[in-house]
């Protein structure tokens, strides 16, 4: 066969068909023709149950990760906490799974789904703790792996972050191909699939979030069991929205009606995402606002056609933490718990800090993962890359933080406070994005979808799209 | 002189410049996507040579060779003063009496 085109907008052309092939779901099915789609059947029919899932999981090791309770970190909390304040702080140390990371459990069913269609390897765009996870799967399930990064500026410095997820890719047996800053990560990604053929193991479908209800599951049964009641509140690290979704859902399944879900990301407003310049100036290089964000607004411009994760759908509260606050609260469950855990991970758990304080002290609060740690991935180079590469780092009040500029250390800890984003106004950017992609004459159908992507009821759905139409 | 059969890592120009797409920031918009890999030499070559290698999977793909046996080097970093005093902070907070 000769060679298709490989220039960009021969291969862009051909991606439909392309991603089609690597995931083998038809997401018409799902389509009404307008803007909405059925986003449960998509779950029903493309994902797994949740018994099928916790036996794909612990099949392989995954899940069934403890539940922690953080007594002298609760204790740090109530001493900043008004009287009667400061819940009991708890983790679920999802670093023991395989990989190190919560993740396993959306590659765990990827991987099993891909080689129950006969794909000989999978493919993965990632430069967080999925790359690991992916590889560690498809090592387990003997199939091929390639994992896709965005590594390095245009300079080559990497960040050390992500250089270490790339050496664990490696040591699981994976081909990491990295790449510099850029949106055009999609094209190497869809020619690397049309080459070989393999799976993508997106982390949007509807079995890689499926994977994540486990999770949500295992927190209310663990509790039920230990303490006799569901967790008052959750917290979930959101930047692709899967965590936090699937999550969720697992507590949903599982009854756990009164637990809240609150979403914490870092703060990196004013840093843009594809930019060369900014790409090392972040301190972190995940769970932050800069993916939070626009895939809660716009989930589906993701890898695939209908991406399964939608946090709007789920979320209580959506706040965020700042990257000084990350690193206090990693060295703190260092020093004060005996747990080294890579910061990543800790974006709820800082954000759990502050709520904690909110809470009174027979409530407990849940923060639903720990990553592993290693050289690159852990406080201390973090910040001395961020040194490096310019950016201030200090003692002081987090709230003078600026993203890009500076990573300021709460020089106590009662200066680590959360801040509430404006969910109301995310919802309307979700409506006006949709409004923008499908146009303004809307169905019944459209209207009640709109409902459910925002969880709000008819009346505030038809008021907002008036008031966005009139803006458009 | 690298031999064939060696485990090398390459580098390749992805996109050119001119040839990224438009919705980029304009620092970005100047510069190639560039790409890193690794792989099993396919025939004796020098640093700097364009060469074709075999990945792991079995994938074959062109660069310029820059490292022969390429190895890790990222680190735990310098001193970082500040951790060291949040250490001395919470625990005080926490237990008290300089223990």
């Amino acid at each position: 066969m000769a060679k298709l085109p490989q220039d960009y907008d021969s291969v862009m052309a051909r991606k439909n068909e392309v991603m089609n092939a690597a995931l083998s779901i038809d997401y018409s099915q799902f389509e009404s023709g307008s803007m909405a789609f059925d986003y449960e059947k998509m779950m029903r029919e493309t994902g797994y149950s949740l018994e099928e899932m916790q036996d794909i999981q612990y099949s392989v090791n995954v899940g069934n990760t403890p539940i922690l309770e953080l007594k002298n970190l609760t204790a740090l909390a109530r001493s900043c906490a008004p009287e009667g304040k400061g819940a009991r702080i708890f983790i679920k140390d999802e670093a023991s799974n395989p990989s190190g990371s919560f993740k396993a459990r959306r590659a765990a069913n990827a991987v099993y789904h891909a080689k129950k269609l006969g794909y000989k390897g999978v493919i993965a765009a990632t430069s967080g703790n999925y790359g690991a996870a992916v590889a560690s799967q498809a090592a387990i399930a003997g199939l091929k792996c390639i994992i896709v990064q965005e590594c390095y500026d245009s300079k080559g410095v990497g960040q050390p972050e992500i250089v270490e997820k790339a050496r664990k890719c490696e040591a699981l047996g994976a081909e990491v191909v990295q790449l510099t800053v850029g949106p055009e990560l999609f094209y190497k990604f869809i020619l690397l699939l049309e080459e070989t053929g393999y799976f993508n193991a997106s982390l949007y479908t509807p079995f890689g979030i499926a994977g994540v209800e486990t999770l949500g599951y295992e927190i209310s049964m663990q509790f039920r069991e230990k303490y006799g009641k569901d967790p008052d509140v959750v917290v979930c690290t959101n930047a692709g929205g899967g965590n936090l979704t699937g999550t969720a859902r697992g507590l949903q399944k599982a009854g756990a009606l009164d637990t809240k879900v609150i979403g914490a990301s870092i703060d990196l407003t004013g840093l843009h995402m594809a930019s060369d310049e900014a790409f090392n100036l972040k301190s972190c290089t995940t769970g932050h606002t800069g993916f939070g964000v626009p895939y809660a607004v716009d989930p589906d411009h993701s890898d695939v056609p209908r991406s399964a994760a939608r946090p709007l759908r789920y979320m209580d509260r959506y706040v965020t933490i700042t990257q000084g606050d990350v690193f206090y609260i990693t060295e703190c469950l260092a020093t004060l718990e005996g747990l080294e855990k890579g910061p990543a991970g800790n974006t709820s758990l800082a954000a759990a800090f502050a709520l904690a304080q909110e809470l009174d002290q027979d409530q407990m609060i849940v923060v639903q993962e720990t990553e592993y740690t290693g050289a690159g991935k852990h406080v201390q180079p973090q910040l001395s890359f961020a040194k490096d590469n310019g950016i201030e780092v200090r003692l002081g009040d987090p709230a003078d933080e600026v993203p890009g500029k500076s990573v300021i250390i709460p020089s106590h800890p009662s200066l680590i406070k959360v801040k509430d984003m404006d969910l109301d106004r995310q919802k309307k950017s979700l409506i006006k994005g949709n409004l923008r992609k499908y146009g303004t004459d809307l169905t019944e159908e459209d209207y009640q979808y709109l409902c459910e992507e925002t969880r709000k009821d008819m009346d505030w759905v038809k008021a907002a799209v008036e008031e966005l139409k009139a803006a458009l | 002189m690298a031999k064939k059969g060696e485990w090398v890592r390459i580098h390749k120009i992805i996109l050119k410049a001119e040839e990224r797409t438009g919705k980029l920031p304009a620092d970005t918009q100047k510069v190639p996507l560039e790409m890193w890999t690794k792989g099993y030499l396919l025939a004796d070559a020098e640093i700097g040579d364009e060469v074709e290698i075999e990945s792991v999977n079995g994938r074959r793909e062109t660069g310029t060779l820059i490292e022969e046996e390429p190895y890790y080097t990222h680190d735990y970093g310098k001193c970082v003063p500040e951790l060291l005093a949040i250490d001395k902070q919470v625990r005080e907070i926490v237990f008290g009496g300089g223990k």
